[in-house]
């Protein structure tokens, strides 16, 4: 999974006669903008699925032996 | 010993965000959970070495980070299928998100070396500072720094192979080029 794709922007015809570099900053902010908001997308999904019955079970059920006060 | 109930909540509330933690490290949502539950009863023993007005998501991830280093690694290795384990056991469904591509970084996220994503999930999805961070993985914050530069400068390089569809006129040859190299 490299050689081929390595080389992106500047290759393509549709970068002839612009300025490599200014495509490619552009191109980064872009890439880096959209591995941000699916990254954070991704992770928010699972988060979103709140706590899970046997989490909330396992944290009542360890209240409640050795209880020795009540609060 | 009775659990505060404070400090019950405060434990619950970190639960969802520990659960994403740990999938990104497992890449396996049935594992990722035996690893919380193992965390929360790790973290519910040692309760008293919580310092009270102290980040207690911190303190977990601290714990769950450390836990799978010194048990799931091992026993990762011995049962990680190649690539793609991790995309393919999440159980999300990306076309809700409507990002067509979604699949595709998380393909990109499963190559990055683990050290990478770890420091990139804590930044860059947890909501940690750097120095956060750091304390959790026990390193120094410019270590956390480089480790999430190389993380996104790698995910750049994976996923700029599917953005350049977006630019360049040579749309389909690419498809088949990337298409290709999946199989």
């Amino acid at each position: 999974m490299k050689d081929t794709t390595k080389s992106p922007g500047p290759q393509s015809p549709m970068d002839a006669g612009t300025k490599p570099e200014k495509t490619d900053a552009k191109l980064g902010r872009d890439i880096q903008a959209k591995i941000g908001q699916q990254l954070r997308a991704l992770y928010d999904d699972v988060v979103n699925q709140g706590v899970p019955d046997r989490f909330a079970d396992l944290l009542n059920r360890l209240d409640k032996p050795g209880d020795k006060e009540s609060r | 010993m009775a659990l505060d109930a404070s400090v019950r909540d405060a434990v619950l509330a970190a639960v969802p965000s520990l659960r994403a933690f740990a999938i990104s490290l497992c890449g396996n949502v049935d594992r990722a959970d035996d690893l919380v539950q193992e965390t929360l009863l790790r973290a519910l023993a040692n309760i008293n070495s919580f310092r009270p007005g102290t980040n207690m998501s911190a303190w977990l991830f601290t714990i769950l980070r450390n836990h799978f280093r010194s048990e799931y690694r091992k026993r990762r290795r011995e049962v990680e299928d190649s690539d793609g384990s991790y995309a393919e056991t999440l159980k999300s469904h990306p076309e809700q998100h409507g990002h067509v591509e979604f699949g595709e970084f998380r393909a990109a996220l499963a190559k990055l070396p683990p050290d990478q994503r770890e420091a990139l999930v804590l930044v860059g999805a947890s909501g940690f500072s750097y120095e956060e961070a750091a304390s959790i993985c026990d390193c120094a914050v410019g270590t956390i720094k480089s480790r999430v530069n190389r993380a996104r400068t790698r995910l750049a390089e994976l996923m700029s192979i599917e953005s350049m569809d977006d630019f360049g006129p040579d749309r389909a040859t690419r498809a088949i080029l990337v298409r290709n190299e999946r199989v």
